[in-house]
């Protein structure tokens, strides 16, 4: 049966996006997708579906919506609050790590997100049509989402409804993310930066600065100077998501899910797999450092965390809303025996 | 194993745990990029031949001017096995074996539709139709599609056209914008920001998602020539391709073809 959620408040920044668009940056057609897979994975796996299903990527403001067809399941991963306003007026707080049916004219208003992006999953995932073989929004070319953008009041997100009206919904931890330094592996043009450069890529902090968007963020600190003027240009050749390019200036811009597939700029390194979905956080002002590391470790806490998201799926536990009728305790009490003297 | 001075050999750097890049020389050079498609081509062949995990997990492969970037899935395959394999196959790739495909694609270099034509001209001591007659008279060569998703960069400028980018960018080209500079020429797909000199405008999409298999009207490799064309075949081609009545492949000459001049 099919769901369909009305944004009522569209909220700012926030699109649609699944695990990206593969096989098209030869036509310079960029990955995009989530900026934190695993986080995104989370809130699919509360609302019951694929870890991979399209989601709500919110990274400002989130939205308010209202189930129009239901029942519905949703569920947010990420550091916000929500409201949820039953069809009955009844109002309560929303959690996140946490699933919630929804009825028909239920609405949940969802507000700022704490941490730079959380996910909100809604039963059988998003439904738009893919574009290029994913629902992710690549706004630059308008691909995928809705019309290629953001979200926006008014859209409509159709989704299904849970495929039997299991009374139980699934709670977990909150998912962790590795701190520390973030980790990189040199190059491919770590040798057109000097040695003093390379000591203080790995030794200064360097601080987000509010420009940052799906497609990077730039830092400011210590300059990084080229081993020549001319060693700020290379002819372009390929970038991906976690490229650290460095422009003359010396101030270095981390890529990310909506970059481009080429680029002009020399990389001093490249950020692993493993801590991209971090990047997402980072806020203006905080401090961020690097530490390199080689292919085998990159592996290794790739495969680490994997099994961290094995075992957080591992600890869902299921729990029946408060209110409900649990059928199958009620049929497996017997609820007659106490009833032999009816009288008053 | 091919190594001369006019061959350095090709080096293999790490683009993080994810990708590769295979780098053939530093310039912009046809005979560099030649040997880029010629490892994309071997590439090709070895993961049809091939079941080794390490090539089945390579995800994209993006050809630049003078490198290949392969891109891998690192839960899906080990990187220093493909790195090994890429460097192989690298070493041993001559220049590509087939050649790409040869467009004869039209342009309008109405005043409206050119807007730094005659800015140029006068810069450059020459006349429009001087120039015109240079744009329409020259291969241009395919080496990447980067920028935006169909951007064309396409080599083989005439050296007397050579022209450094606007000391302003403007805020927004209008899509299918004919536009070159230094020793480049292109395409905007869109109507976007931009900083290159637009001599005229093609009635042809360079990125259409509808069409699927094929979303991106040009490849890395291809060759075009310019055709130019008068309002009325400009509008009705426009308006012709708009409805899908024109399809985007009746401007592919065929390899023997001769170019039309």
């Amino acid at each position: 049966m099919d769901g369909l959620i009305e944004l009522i408040d569209g909220g700012l920044g926030n699109s649609i996006q699944d695990p990206g668009r593969r096989g098209y940056r030869h036509i310079g057609v960029a990955v995009s997708g989530t900026l934190d897979r695993p986080l995104a994975a989370c809130a699919n796996l509360l609302a019951g579906n694929h870890p991979d299903a399209a989601s709500l990527e919110m990274r400002g403001i989130g939205p308010t919506l209202k189930v129009q067809h239901g029942p519905v399941r949703i569920a947010i991963a990420g550091q916000t609050r929500a409201t949820l306003i039953r069809a009955n007026g009844n109002t309560q707080p929303l959690a996140a790590w946490c699933s919630t049916t929804l009825d028909a004219s239920d609405v949940v208003k969802i507000g700022a997100i704490a941490d730079g992006v959380a996910y909100l999953a809604v039963s059988g995932g998003i439904r738009v049509a893919p574009e290029l073989g994913s629902r992710a929004t690549y706004q630059r070319a308008a691909i995928g989402g809705i019309n290629g953008r953001a979200v926006q009041t008014g859209d409509t997100l159709p989704c299904s409804q849970p495929t039997q009206r299991d009374l139980r919904e699934w709670r977990a931890e909150p998912l962790r993310h590795d701190d520390g330094p973030i980790r990189v592996i040199p190059g491919p043009q770590d040798e057109h930066f000097s040695t003093i450069a390379w000591f203080d890529f790995l030794n200064s902090a360097f601080v987000a600065t509010p420009e940052m968007d799906r497609m990077g963020m730039r830092l400011s600190g210590p300059k990084l100077s080229h081993i020549t003027p001319e060693a700020a240009d290379i002819v372009s050749d390929g970038v991906t998501p976690g490229a650290i390019q460095v422009p003359a200036n010396g101030q270095p811009i981390i890529l990310l899910a909506d970059c481009q597939t080429v680029g002009g700029y020399p990389k001093i390194a490249t950020v692993i797999t493993a801590d991209l979905p971090r990047l997402a956080h980072w806020q203006p002002g905080q401090e961020i450092r690097f530490a390199a590391v080689d292919l085998t470790q990159a592996g290794q806490l790739l495969a680490a965390q994997m099994q961290q998201l094995a075992a957080w799926q591992n600890g869902l536990q299921a729990f029946l809303p408060p209110g409900s009728l649990d059928e199958s305790a009620l049929y497996n009490l017997n609820l007659v025996s106490g009833m032999v003297r009816a009288e008053p | 194993m091919n190594h001369d001075a006019h061959r350095p050999s090709p080096r293999l750097l790490p683009l993080g745990d994810a990708a590769w890049t295979v780098e053939f020389g530093t310039s912009i050079d046809p005979a560099l990029h030649g040997r880029v498609m010629g490892l994309a081509e071997q590439l090709r062949h070895a993961r049809t031949v091939s079941d080794c995990p390490a090539l089945a997990s390579i995800v994209d492969v993006v050809p630049t001017f003078r490198s290949l970037t392969v891109h891998y899935d690192p839960l899906h395959g080990s990187g220093e096995m493909l790195g090994r394999q890429l460097l192989e196959l690298a070493e041993n790739a001559g220049q590509a074996a087939t050649s790409g495909r040869r467009w004869q694609l039209p342009v309008c270099f109405d005043s409206d539709l050119a807007p730094d034509l005659d800015a140029l001209a006068a810069s450059k001591g020459l006349s429009r139709e001087t120039i015109i007659e240079r744009l329409t008279s020259t291969t241009f060569h395919v080496y990447m599609i980067g920028f935006m998703p169909g951007f064309p960069y396409m080599g083989g400028l005439p050296d007397e056209l050579n022209t450094p980018r606007l000391a302003s960018p403007r805020k927004a080209v209008p899509a299918r914008s004919l536009a070159i500079a230094g020793e480049m020429c292109a395409v905007y797909p869109w109507e976007s920001p931009g900083g290159w000199h637009l001599l005229g405008r093609t009635p042809i999409s360079l990125f259409d998602a509808v069409d699927r298999d094929n979303p991106a009207l040009l490849a890395s490799g291809d060759e075009v020539r310019w055709l130019a064309v008068d309002r009325d075949t400009y509008r009705a081609q426009e308006a012709a391709l708009a409805s899908r009545t024109l399809a985007r492949d009746s401007f592919l000459l065929a390899p023997e073809a001769a170019w039309t001049v």
